[in-house]
């Protein structure tokens, strides 16, 4: 079945991403095809690779990136919600006259559309927050 | 038929108490993450989860991992709530029309 | 855009405060920006989502923005389906002459401005919400 999944925390914050990555990565074991994963809220940050997490503990980003490479996911950041919270790509940096960006790999910043999108053309969607 | 996933402890927030009044006959009902002190005996919500499940013929599924992870003993669990892993959420995500998060 | 093709029903779930987050005027933006998308849509507020709905937000003195006013525009988007949970406002003192009187033109009935809220009690909520595709929470 095609599934979409949007991500509304942070990581750390809040266990909502955690969720989100286990349920994906067991949708995905089971053979389930993931439309997309769009990451909303203080969810954009789920994709700064600029996080440096304690060695003992998970790596949030990165296991977002290996999964994202792995089955070929489409992991998109809301456009609105990343420039408040400054989460830039390189366009959007260029752009917006910003020194840095500081996406991950893996990640998309695009608009809102994106999700309705994934409304649209998911055959159910399962909102992780907080 | 509805799943609808509580992820709040019933003692922080109301979800469990809006999700089940706005929930029907047959639906299914996940705890997950702080949700899951809901599944519980013995605490004060006890009574509303037994009726939901006897009255209102709602189907009540606790997240195991995340019970787990918080110390709670799976004997304490009311009886008739089932336990799911995250291949169980996954199928019961398919297998309902559509999900209600109750964040 | 995705425009076309099968329409799906969208229920934009409320349930939380504005201001004391932003959930509230993230949740707006979705809903803005789905409207061009011509989905089936309607928003439920239930809990504290009520409070959204809440007339007279003055913010001057928190220096943030006052979006109230935004839902007044929803009209004008084709979302006129603005369901309030009766028993969330009841419990919070309230009635539906302390929210915002929010309207659509009806072109077929020579816009004719007409309510866009409604109130819905528990059994109404939850049949409105069986008949969704999809469920957005907030």
């Amino acid at each position: 079945m095609k599934l979409g999944i949007m991500v509304s925390e942070g990581p750390y914050q809040h266990q909502a991403s955690d969720s989100a990555y286990n349920f994906t990565k067991a949708a995905l074991e089971k053979g389930h095809e993931i439309f997309r994963v769009f990451f909303y809220h203080d969810g954009v940050n789920n994709a700064t690779r600029l996080t440096v997490p304690p060695q003992d503990d998970r790596n949030v980003v990165n296991r977002w990136s290996e999964l994202a490479k792995q089955y070929n996911l489409d992991l998109v950041v809301c456009i609105a919600a990343a420039q408040r919270r400054g989460l830039l790509d390189a366009n959007e940096a260029k752009r917006n006259g910003k020194d840095a960006d500081n996406i991950a790999e893996g990640f998309r910043i695009s608009g809102l559309g994106q999700l309705i999108e994934a409304g649209i053309q998911a055959e159910r969607l399962v909102v992780f927050g907080d | 038929m509805t799943l609808h996933t509580v992820n709040k402890s019933p003692f922080e927030a109301n979800s469990l108490e809006t999700c089940l009044r706005l929930a029907r006959s047959g639906h299914n009902v996940l705890l997950f993450e702080d949700g899951v002190y809901g599944a519980s005996k013995g605490t004060r919500f006890e009574a509303l989860i037994t009726e939901a499940m006897q009255k209102q013929n709602c189907k009540i599924h606790v997240l195991l991992p995340d019970f787990e992870a918080r110390g709670m003993s799976t004997d304490n669990i009311i009886s008739g709530i089932e336990t799911v892993d995250y291949a169980g959420f996954v199928d019961l995500v398919t297998k309902n029309e559509r999900v209600q998060s109750w964040l | 855009m995705e425009e076309g093709g099968a329409t799906k029903k969208f229920l934009y779930v409320n349930r939380r405060a504005p201001y004391g987050s932003i959930y509230a005027l993230e949740s707006l933006e979705v809903v803005l920006i789905g409207a061009a998308f011509e989905q089936d849509v309607s928003l439920a507020f239930i809990d504290d989502g009520v409070y959204q709905l809440k007339k007279g937000q003055s913010t001057d003195g928190i220096g943030m923005k006052n979006f109230s006013p935004t839902y007044n525009a929803l009209g004008d988007y084709d979302i006129n389906k603005i369901y309030v949970d009766k028993d969330s406002l009841e419990e919070r003192g309230l009635t539906l002459d302390d929210l915002m009187n929010l309207t659509w033109e009806d072109e077929t009935d020579n816009y004719a401005e007409k309510p866009s809220i409604s109130l819905v009690n528990s059994e109404e909520l939850a049949a409105l919400m069986e008949q969704q595709d999809v469920v957005l929470s907030f």
